[in-house]
């Protein structure tokens, strides 16, 4: 009898875990919807800087100012953009460890690799781990342009200061609901911009700049340094929600599959009970039957 | 074409305001300046202050964070890193930001690399409580 309670047991707990992923699959089913939203929103705003941007890039030299300078790199420093919470399958397993490979394979250059983690999840994996010059976490749940404001004062002035010679990003690539990939991308130097086929020719055309557009595009820059940082986060914000509710997913339907493979058990040993005590009755009756 | 202007107002959370207007003031870093129809092509950077447009005879305000605005053909394009307008700020949350940046501010030497940031932030409350007025 004792086998049966344990069994009953055990489903009920199994019930309640399921309830518990059911309902994280539905937050994050609403969250990722917002951060898709997000993404949607942003995408104008992204495609008339860059427009902007390059225009501006074909009138001015830009390459000779100090955001595109490229150095010989002794230095480098990598932000590895995290979430904060788990529970997302392989999210933050994946992104780590596509973050270690790149390090090292930088180390073994001769490079010295110094990290910015982005998100728990990363500070907490690389704080004894690695070299970290200054991290953000508690930051992914609600954010806006002034994060990745934040985040471009910490590593602009040091560039410009030759305190590091490249800085590259590694975060979640968003696909799609089900599917992100480790992306590397260089920030500093930024990559030329400007290149002749990036300007519709109709587009080029004389403004008047206020101020001048060497200074404009002096205030361009870090701008958009800014929109590349917010677009790697609304990815990562993307990216997890969506991990969480296929992993919520999965968890849900391994539930279900517990669920029913107790039941046959529970079954089964309520059937074995039920015999054993037929067994009884009748081994008792008939060795009355004997004596009598 | 010359004849009409079209404002479009983009941060990066939204569209925020697109449609025909009559005039648009612009808080430009080297000065405000008006764009009416017929504006020639012009690219300014924008810096924190007070953005207003006129459309059907009624003038409206938005507290603006810095970007900049693109004037061509007859198409106004403001790109901001924020845009409230002046009825939808909440003022008790302005004035906890003005508070909390004065309050930075006086502990905080000129040289320290958040200087300028805070300095940013408390302009940005200022230009809000501001703006908040003419609701």
């Amino acid at each position: 009898m004792a086998a049966l309670k344990d069994i009953k047991r055990k489903i009920a707990a199994v019930q309640k875990t399921k309830q518990i992923t059911k309902a994280m699959n539905m937050v994050a089913a609403s969250k990722f919807k917002v951060a898709q939203q997000r993404m949607e929103n942003f995408r104008p705003y992204a495609g008339k800087f860059m427009e902007v941007l390059n225009s501006l890039a074909l009138r001015v030299d830009a390459n000779s100012h100090p955001l595109l300078a490229v150095r010989p790199p002794k230095r480098i420093w990598v932000i590895c953009m995290t979430s904060d919470r788990g529970l997302c399958g392989g999210f933050n397993t994946n992104l780590i460890k596509a973050a270690e490979r790149f390090v090292k394979t930088k180390e073994a250059e001769r490079l010295e690799v110094t990290l910015i983690p982005v998100g728990r999840k990363g500070r907490d994996y690389f704080r004894k781990k690695a070299k970290i010059a200054f991290d953000r976490a508690d930051v992914m749940g609600k954010f806006d342009m002034s994060l990745a404001a934040a985040i471009s004062q910490d590593i602009i002035p040091p560039f410009i200061r030759e305190e590091y010679d490249e800085l590259y990003l590694i975060y979640n690539e968003f696909r799609n609901v089900s599917s992100q990939r480790p992306a590397v991308v260089r920030l500093f130097p930024l990559p030329a911009i400007g290149s002749e086929e990036a300007v519709d020719p109709e587009k080029r055309i004389e403004y008047i700049y206020e101020p001048s557009d060497e200074i404009l595009l002096d205030r361009l820059l870090p701008m958009y340094v800014r929109v590349l940082l917010f677009r790697a986060l609304l990815e990562t914000s993307a990216g997890e929600n969506g991990a969480r509710m296929a992993a919520m997913d999965n968890a849900t339907r391994n539930c279900d599959e517990l669920i029913g493979s107790l039941t046959l058990k529970f079954n089964k040993a309520r059937q074995a009970a039920i015999t054993a005590e037929l067994m009884d009755i009748v081994g008792g009756t008939e060795a009355l039957a004997k004596s009598s | 074409m010359a004849d009409e202007l079209l404002l479009e107002l983009v941060t990066p959370e939204k569209l925020a305001f697109s449609d025909k207007v009559e005039e648009v003031t612009v808080p430009g870093s080297e000065g405000e300046f008006g764009v009416l129809r017929g504006h020639a092509s012009l690219l300014s950077s924008i810096q924190i202050g007070e953005l207003s447009f006129t459309k059907d005879n009624k003038k409206t305000y938005y507290a603006v964070n810095t970007g900049y605005a693109e004037v061509l053909s007859g198409k106004v394009t403001i790109l901001v890193e924020s845009a409230e307008r002046a009825d939808f700020i909440d003022r008790d949350r302005a004035r906890k930001d003005k508070e909390e940046a004065e309050a930075r501010l006086n502990k905080m030497a000129k040289e320290d690399p958040e200087y300028d940031q805070v300095k940013a932030a408390l302009t940005m409350a200022e230009t809000r409580l501001k703006v908040a007025e003419k609701a």
